[in-house]
C-alpha cells in the first residue's frame, strides 16, 4: 500500500528535535564564557570534565524526555499535578528570574559578538530583539524548528575555529581522558562552573515540553532516547573545540583570565580573521538561538504550572499573561543591555545563585516523579539507573552548592 | 445569609467543633458522592497524616469561616471508596474540561455556596475556580487570615466555570461509572472544539475520553483532530473499539487513518471491521493519499440519466446519511459512466417529472482515480466546483471529492 511508504522515514524527523536544540542551547553565551575561560586559562587540562558532564547531562536529559514522551505532560504540570501550586507557584517565580537574567546574558552576547564586526548595540540589540519577538508569535512551529535545527548547524563555527587555531591535538587527546586535579582554588572554581552550568533548571523544563509538544509516544521512545544522547555528546564536542580553541590561541601564548566570550574571541585574531570571525558568529549565533528560547520556554512553562492559557497559537485576548511574559523577558532582557552601566556581570553572577539554588528541587522532583508507577507504568527508573541518577544528582548538587558557595563570596569580595 | 461562598482553599484546614465546643480536628479533603447528589459535598475527613475521620453532611450543623460545627460526635474512621470524588486528591491541581469555554483548564480552587437543608448547613459546589484570582488566594491561604484574603482578592477579576460545564477526565471506566461522569456535556459540542480539546489532553486522557464517547461522536470528533494524533489515538484502541469508530467516520477519512497505521495494525483493525464501511475502506486504501482516489469518498449520490427530478429527490432521500452535506447529483448511462451532473437544487425546484436531461445538465469535469491531488485543487479552482466526481480507467464513476476535502488539502500544505 502506497500509503505507508512514508511512515519510517517521518518516525525519524518526528524524533530529532527536542533533544538536540536543548543540548545545543546549553552551549549559550554563558557557557561559550565558561569553556573560553576555563581553555584561556589553563590550556587542556580541563578537557577531562567533558566526558563526566556528557554522563550527567545524558542522565538528566534522558529521564525528562522519558517523562515528556510517557506522560505526554510537561514538567510544570507534573510537578503542579504533584506537588500542588505552592510548590510549583515559587520554582517558577525562580525560574523566570535566572531566566530573565540568562536572557540578558544573551542578549548581550548578541550585541558583543556583533560589535566584532562593528555594528552598534543600538542598533543590532533593538532589532534582534523584534527579529525573535516576531519569529515566535509569527512563525508556524513546523518553520521556527527548521531554523532552530539550522541555527544548530552553525554550531560548526566552533569546530572550524577550533581547527584554524592549529592546536596541539595530542595534548588535547591526551588531557580529553586524564584527569587532572590541582588544588589550586582557581582551578577547582573553574571545574565547578563547567560542571554547574552544564545542567540547567530551564533545559528540564523545555525539554520535556517539547518532547510533549512533538507528540514523541512511550513506543518511539527508543528514537528519542538515541537523539538524546547524540545531542548531549555534540554538545560536549562543540565545548571541547571551545576549550581548544582558546587552549590553543590563548593560553598557549600566554595564560589569562578573559573578560568575556568576545574578549576570547579577539584572542583568536593572531591566527586568522577566519578563526576569530567564525568565532564571534558562532557566538552571535548561539546567543540569539538561547535568545529565542529562553523566553519562549520560560512562559510556556510558568502558564502551564499555574494553570493560565498558553501558546502562540493563541490571540493575545485568550492568553494575556503568555504574551506578557514573553514580550516582558524580551523586552527587560535586551533593553538593560541598551543601559549604560547596568551591572550585568552582578546580575548573571545572581542568576547563577538563582538556578543553583533551583536545580536541586528541580532534580530530587524529577527523579520522585519518574518512579511513581501510576505516571510512568513500566516506564519507570530500574534499581541501577535510580542509582546512578541519584548519585549523579547528588554530584551535581554538591557541585552547584559549592557554585553558589564561590559565587556569592565573589560578589561580597 | 441566604447566599454565602466558601471556598475550598478556606475550607481546608478550617477546625471541627464538637459539641461540647472541642476541637476534633482539620478539614484534611471534601468528598462528593455523584450518584447520591450531583452537587452536595457528602463527607469531610478530617484529621492528621495518619489516621483520618469521616464527617458525614448530616452530622455537620453549621459552616463558617470560623469553623465547622457538628450535631453529631459518632465519626467513623475513612476508608478509601472508589465512588466518591475526592476534591482536594482527585480536582485541585488537575485539568477538566470546560464545556463551555470550549478548553481544558486546570483546577486552582473550588467554591461552595453553604446553603441550608434540613435545618442543617451543607455545602453545593458552584463553580470551578481558575484564573489570578484564585491563584492568589490559594499562595496567600495560610499565611494571610481568611478574611483578609477575601477583601485583597476582590480586586482580582474572577475567573470561574459553572460545576454545570465541568467534565472532569478520569482514566478509568470503571471509575467513570462510579462517578457518574457523562460525556452528554462532551458530546453536545461541536465536533472541531471537542477535537480542539482531545488534541490538548495527553495521549492516556484522549484514549479515554475517545473510549468512553459513543463511537458516533468519537468519529466526528476525531475526524477533526490531527492527523498524526489520529493515528496514535486509533493504535492505542483496541482493535474492536478502533473498528467501531472507524465505522463511523467518513470512509476517505478512515482510509487516511489507516494509512498512517502501521501495517499489522491497520490490518487487525480492517479485520474487525464490517459492512459496507469496510469495502469502502479497503477500496479507498488502494490509492495513494496525494492522488484524486486519496481524497474521495466513496458515498455520493448518483442517478441514472433518463431519470426525472422525482427519482433524484428519492435518491437523496434514500441516502440520509449523505444528505445534509450533498451538493450535486451525478448522471450515468447504463454502464455506469458519468455523463453530467448538475446542482440538486436544480431538481428541487423543478416539476417532479421534469426529466434531469431537461435540466441542462454540464459537461461533467472528472479526475482520473490516479490524478495527482494538486491538479485536482486546481480543477476545483478552474471550475467552482463544489464536488469532482472521479473516474476510474472504464470512465465508471469510483467517488466524488467535496470541496471540504479540498480545504483539508491546502491547510494541511
Amino acid at each position: 500500500m502506497f500509503r505507508r511508504t512514508r511512515y519510517h522515514l517521518a518516525l525519524f524527523f518526528a524524533v530529532i528535535g527536542p533533544g538536540f536544540i536543548t543540548a545545543m542551547v546549553d552551549n549559550d553565551a554563558g557557557g561559550i564564557f565558561t569553556y573560553s575561560q576555563a581553555g584561556a586559562r589553563y590550556g587542556y587540562l580541563p578537557l577531562w570534565t567533558l566526558l563526566p558532564i556528557t554522563v550527567l547531562l545524558i542522565v538528566t536529559q534522558e529521564m525528562c524526555s522519558r517523562m515528556g514522551a510517557v506522560t505526554g505532560k510537561g514538567l510544570s504540570d507534573l510537578i503542579r499535578e504533584e506537588f500542588g501550586l505552592r510548590t510549583t507557584f515559587f520554582m517558577m517565580a525562580a525560574l523566570v528570574a535566572a531566566n530573565l537574567t540568562n536572557v540578558m546574558a544573551n542578549f548581550a552576547g548578541v550585541a558583543s559578538s556583533l560589535e566584532l564586526f562593528g555594528v552598534s548595540r543600538y542598533i543590532t540589540v533593538p532589532f534582534a530583539s523584534v527579529a525573535v519577538w516576531l519569529l515566535i508569535v509569527k512563525g508556524t512551529y513546523g518553520r521556527v524548528e527548521k531554523i532552530f535545527l539550522f541555527a544548530t548547524v552553525l554550531y560548526v563555527c566552533y569546530i572550524v575555529s577550533g581547527v584554524l587555531v592549529k592546536p596541539d591535538w595530542k595534548e588535547a587527546a591526551i588531557y580529553s581522558v586524564r584527569p587532572v586535579v590541582m588544588l589550586d582554588p582557581g582551578y577547582i572554581t573553574m571545574l565547578i562552573g563547567m560542571a554547574g552550568t552544564s545542567v540547567a533548571p530551564w533545559m528540564q523544563f523545555y525539554l520535556q515540553a517539547a518532547v510533549v509538544e512533538k507528540g514523541v509516544s512511550a513506543k518511539e521512545y527508543a528514537g528519542s532516547r538515541v537523539e538524546v544522547i547524540v545531542g548531549c555528546i555534540t554538545m560536549s564536542v562543540i565545548a571541547f573545540f571551545i576549550i581548544v580553541a582558546c587552549a590553543g590561541a590563548i593560553h598557549s601564548v600566554r595564560p589569562r583570565d578573559i573578560k568575556d566570550a568576545t574578549d576570547a574571541a579577539l584572542g583568536l585574531k593572531p591566527f586568522g580573521d577566519a578563526a576569530y570571525l567564525l568565532f564571534s558568529a558562532g557566538l552571535f549565533n548561539a546567543s540569539l538561538f538561547a535568545a529565542c528560547i529562553l523566553p519562549l520556554s520560560t512562559s510556556y512553562t510558568v502558564c502551564e504550572g499555574l494553570g493560565f492559557e498558553s501558546g502562540v497559537n493563541k490571540r493575545f485576548r485568550e492568553a494575556p499573561i503568555f504574551y506578557w511574559l514573553f514580550t516582558g523577558l524580551i523586552v527587560i532582557g535586551a533593553g538593560v543591555v541598551l543601559v549604560p552601566g547596568f551591572p550585568l556581570v552582578r546580575m548573571i553572577l545572581a542568576s547563577q545563585v538563582i538556578n543553583g539554588i533551583l536545580l536541586p528541587f528541580v532534580l530530587v522532583f524529577m527523579i520522585i516523579l519518574v518512579n511513581k508507577p501510576r505516571l510512568m507504568k513500566k516506564w519507570v527508573n530500574s534499581q541501577f539507573y535510580n542509582a546512578v541518577a541519584w548519585t549523579s544528582v547528588v554530584v551535581l548538587i554538591g557541585l552547584t552548592l559549592a557554585l553558589i558557595a564561590i559565587t556569592i563570596r565573589g560578589m561580597i569580595g | 445569609m441566604a447566599e454565602q461562598l466558601l471556598y475550598l482553599t478556606e475550607l481546608l484546614g478550617l477546625k471541627v467543633y464538637g459539641l461540647k465546643g472541642r476541637v476534633l480536628g482539620r478539614v484534611s479533603d471534601a468528598a462528593l458522592v455523584p450518584v447520591v447528589h450531583p452537587v452536595r459535598i457528602d463527607r469531610l475527613f478530617i484529621g492528621g497524616a495518619f489516621t483520618w475521620l469521616t464527617v458525614r453532611q448530616e452530622q455537620v450543623r453549621r459552616i463558617s469561616l470560623d469553623g465547622i460545627y457538628l450535631s453529631e460526635e459518632n465519626l467513623t474512621p475513612y476508608y478509601p471508596d472508589e465512588s466518591t470524588l475526592r476534591l482536594a486528591q482527585d480536582l485541585l491541581d488537575q485539568q477538566i474540561i470546560d464545556a463551555q469555554g470550549r478548553k481544558v483548564v486546570r483546577v486552582n480552587d473550588v467554591t461552595f455556596e453553604v446553603t441550608s437543608e434540613a435545618g442543617h448547613d451543607v455545602l453545593m459546589i458552584r463553580e470551578v475556580d481558575i484564573g489570578l484570582r484564585s491563584v492568589f488566594r490559594r499562595l496567600a491561604q495560610g499565611v494571610l487570615p481568611r478574611r483578609m484574603i477575601r477583601r485583597l482578592q476582590s480586586r482580582i477579576a474572577p475567573n470561574s466555570i459553572g460545576w454545570e460545564y465541568c467534565s472532569i477526565i478520569e482514566r478509568d471506566p470503571q471509575r467513570r461509572l462510579r462517578l457518574d461522569i457523562s460525556t452528554s456535556l462532551l458530546e453536545r459540542m461541536r465536533p472541531a472544539d471537542l477535537a480542539d480539546i482531545v488534541e490538548e489532553l495527553s495521549p492516556e486522557d484522549r484514549e479515554a475520553l475517545i473510549v468512553a464517547m459513543e463511537p458516533e461522536t468519537a468519529a466526528e470528533a476525531l475526524s477533526e483532530v490531527e492527523p498524526d494524533i489520529q493515528a496514535r489515538i486509533i493504535e492505542a484502541l483496541e482493535a474492536e473499539r478502533a473498528a467501531d469508530i472507524l465505522e463511523e467516520m467518513d470512509p476517505d477519512e478512515a482510509a487516511d487513518v489507516l494509512g498512517d497505521l502501521e501495517e499489522t495494525t491497520s490490518e487487525e483493525i480492517l479485520e474487525e471491521m464490517e459492512g459496507a464501511p469496510k469495502a469502502d475502506v479497503e477500496e479507498l486504501l488502494e490509492y495513494d493519499e496525494d492522488t484524486a482516489g486519496g481524497l474521495m469518498n466513496t458515498e455520493f449520490i448518483a442517478v441514472h440519466d433518463s431519470a426525472c427530478a422525482a427519482d433524484a429527490i428519492e435518491a437523496v432521500r434514500s441516502q440520509p446519511d449523505l444528505a445534509d452535506g450533498v451538493t450535486t447529483l451525478f448522471l450515468i448511462d447504463i454502464d455506469g459512466r458519468l455523463c453530467g451532473f448538475m446542482p440538486v437544487t436544480r431538481a428541487l425546484l423543478a416539476r417532479p417529472e421534469t426529466p434531469l436531461s431537461e435540466l441542462s445538465p454540464e459537461e461533467p469535469v472528472t479526475a482520473h482515480v490516479g490524478e495527482k491531488a494538486a491538479k485536482v485543487a486546481e480543477l476545483f479552482d478552474k471550475y467552482n466546483l463544489l464536488a469532482l466526481p472521479v473516474v476510474d480507467d472504464e470512465g465508471r464513476i469510483a467517488g466524488a471529492v467535496t470541496a471540504d476535502d479540498i480545504i483539508t488539502l491546502l491547510r494541511r500544505k
